[in-house]
């Protein structure tokens, strides 16, 4: 996915020269390298300053360009946050903001290098836009929306060489939600990578008699309300899934808009299947977190069964509910 | 260490005689910081920098960035002035009708980037002095920074940024009034030696009485001071500088409900400069 969405802006660079690239410090290789060959004078790799990167982006988007900064996630969105709050934000400054290893990419690392919040930290920014695809090819897709987007954006990418599972959607408008699966009893709600195991869990609950729909939502905010209150009408149970922390994420995006958007009405049955609120330490992989975390396909499937036979208590506790469901 | 010794001449009483009517309308505010950059501010407007305020956006303008925002009532009183922004909006200072806030806002005409947090100032101005190279304009960038806001990492990253990039359209002006909040820069975070910290930077570094405006006038004449290198310009200031009660004492980096008699005396600490 990381390898899509820098051949993207090498593409988008070729033909608009607005478009600059900057870097902390990552790998020479790939479109990267041949962005610093190809046009010189757009590249810059700028050490390992992210707020002053921010603030050097600012200027020169100030000026006309369309700048797009990438490097790690974690690196990106906690240490210069305040740059992107002042800097991007309050001046709706067209900066794109391209968080490597979001979620648990990085699990061997540790917890310094996983982006765990870092939605909910770019959520709450006003007049920031936030996308996590699900996929290189729905990267393809969004990437040549983000030139003219008004204001700054934040672009999570996942680990690369994830399995394509958006080939049903065509095109991308940001801010739209794409319903993958339709479904009477249940709905996923998915952002993300989380979609490949919605899917999957959405097969295993057909295969049981369980008719759940799933809702891939890759712009969080601004949040598809109107999308997901039309899906959310008529389930019984709604799931949403994020490699994230419970708050602040998709979860709390879904559950501001059906507490708000019901009308008085009862709203169906909801949780947040997510990371748990605390940081990890265990290092083997992504795809282990994932299921260890209920996650994975098999983890949501048992979330979703849960929920829509009532055995899920109605106050989750999002430290002990893997284990509980 | 160079200190400043400069008497203050009719205009720059003037103009903390309008910095005091200000203070009088909104009764709070950075005023020690405000009279701190006053001739700095004097001569970057008056003579130095390119600008039409009836046109704020002409792109061939210098920039200039207070990245001090706390210091900003006396860019007010030069963006009223030289007709950026109308005279009486002096007079609504943090109220619901003005424009003008504690801090600079990007919406005020002249006011090319909110300022108010430290240390983003100088990165911001990284940016537009490569962009004017990018763009193969000829405009200079100026950036106002404060001593206190140099125990920020971020103006050092900048400064390593803005010598790798060699970049002689910008020039980082240094209000060095040795003072800060709680208390001198030397108690809280030293700075010494600050002229080799800038030389070792990379920048072609000089120092100036900032309140003494023909000197000002005089280096700045002189920007860019190396080739293919930024400029660093040391002010030595005097945090207050004007009012004898205010000169660096700490209990006027920032004040709330400025009572008749305060102004009144300010006015009258005035009349023993002039």
């Amino acid at each position: 996915m990381r390898r899509a969405c820098l051949a993207q802006v090498l593409e988008l660079a070729r033909r608009d020269s607005r478009v600059i690239f900057i870097g902390s410090d990552i790998t020479r290789s790939g479109a990267v390298a041949a962005f610093a060959s190809e046009m010189p004078d757009r590249f810059f790799m700028e050490g390992v300053s992210e707020g002053n990167i921010i603030g050097m982006a600012a200027g020169l988007a100030l000026d006309g360009h369309i700048a797009y900064f990438n490097t790690i996630a974690t690196f990106l969105t906690r240490r210069s946050y305040e740059q992107i709050a002042i800097d991007l934000c309050l001046h709706e400054l067209k900066v794109r903001i391209i968080g490597s290893g979001g979620g648990t990419v990085y699990a061997p690392l540790g917890p310094t290098h996983l982006a765990i919040e870092d939605l909910a930290l770019m959520r709450a920014l006003p007049g920031m836009t936030v996308l996590a695809p699900a996929d290189a090819d729905e990267m393809c897709r969004l990437m040549p929306e983000t030139l003219d987007w008004p204001g700054p954006i934040y672009i999570r990418l996942a680990k690369g060489g994830d399995p394509i599972v958006t080939q049903g959607i065509e095109g991308f408008t940001i801010g739209k939600s794409y319903e993958l699966r339709p479904g009477k009893d249940g709905l996923f709600v998915t952002t993300g990578v989380t979609l490949q195991s919605a899917l999957e869990a959405s097969s295993q609950l057909e295969r049981s008699g369980l008719s759940v729909g799933v809702l891939h939502m890759p712009t969080l905010k601004p949040f598809d309300r109107a999308g997901l209150l039309e899906r959310a009408a008529g389930v019984g149970a709604i799931v949403s899934a994020e490699e994230h922390v419970p708050s602040g994420g998709l979860g709390s995006a879904v559950a501001e808009s059906l507490a708000e958007g019901f009308g008085g009405q009862r709203a169906p049955a909801f949780l947040r299947a997510s990371l748990p609120d605390r940081f990890h330490r265990r290092y083997q992989s992504q795809a282990d977190l994932m299921a260890t975390s209920g996650l994975d396909a098999a983890g949501l499937e048992r979330q979703m069964k849960a929920l829509l036979s009532a055995e899920t208590v109605a106050i989750v506790d999002h430290n002990t509910v893997k284990e509980r469901t | 260490m160079l200190k400043s010794t400069a008497k203050l001449d009719d205009r720059s009483i003037s103009l903390r005689q309008d910095l005091v009517r200000l203070l009088a309308s909104c009764r709070r505010g950075h005023v020690g910081s405000a009279a701190s950059v006053m001739e700095i501010l004097r001569v970057l407007y008056d003579e130095k920098l390119r600008y039409d305020s009836s046109n704020p956006a002409w792109p061939q303008r210098d920039r200039f960035l207070l990245s001090k925002g706390h210091g900003c009532y006396a860019l007010y009183l030069f963006l009223a002035e030289k007709g950026f922004i109308p005279q009486d909006e002096l007079l609504r200072v943090c109220t619901a009708e003005g424009i003008l806030a504690g801090h600079p806002e990007h919406h005020i005409p002249g006011v090319e980037f909110s300022t108010g947090s430290l240390g983003h100032g100088l990165p911001v101005a990284v940016g537009l002095a490569l962009s004017a190279c990018l763009r193969q304009q000829s405009h200079h960038v100026y950036v106002l920074v404060g001593d206190g806001e140099c125990n920020e990492g971020t103006v050092w990253e900048a400064a390593l940024c803005a010598n790798k990039h060699g970049l002689s359209n910008l020039t980082v002006l240094i209000d060095y009034n040795k003072m800060q909040c709680f208390s001198t820069t030397t108690e809280v975070l030293d700075l010494e030696p600050l002229t080799d910290k800038w030389r070792a930077f990379g920048f072609a570094v000089r120092e100036v009485d900032g309140h003494d405006a023909g000197a000002l006038s005089r280096v700045l004449a002189e920007v860019p001071f190396g080739v293919n290198q930024p400029s660093a310009l040391i002010c030595h200031t005097v945090k207050g500088r004007g009012f004898r009660s205010m000169e660096n004492n700490p209990m006027w980096h920032h004040k709330n409900g400025l009572a008749d008699a305060d102004i009144e005396m300010l006015y009258k600490e005035l009349e023993t400069e002039a």
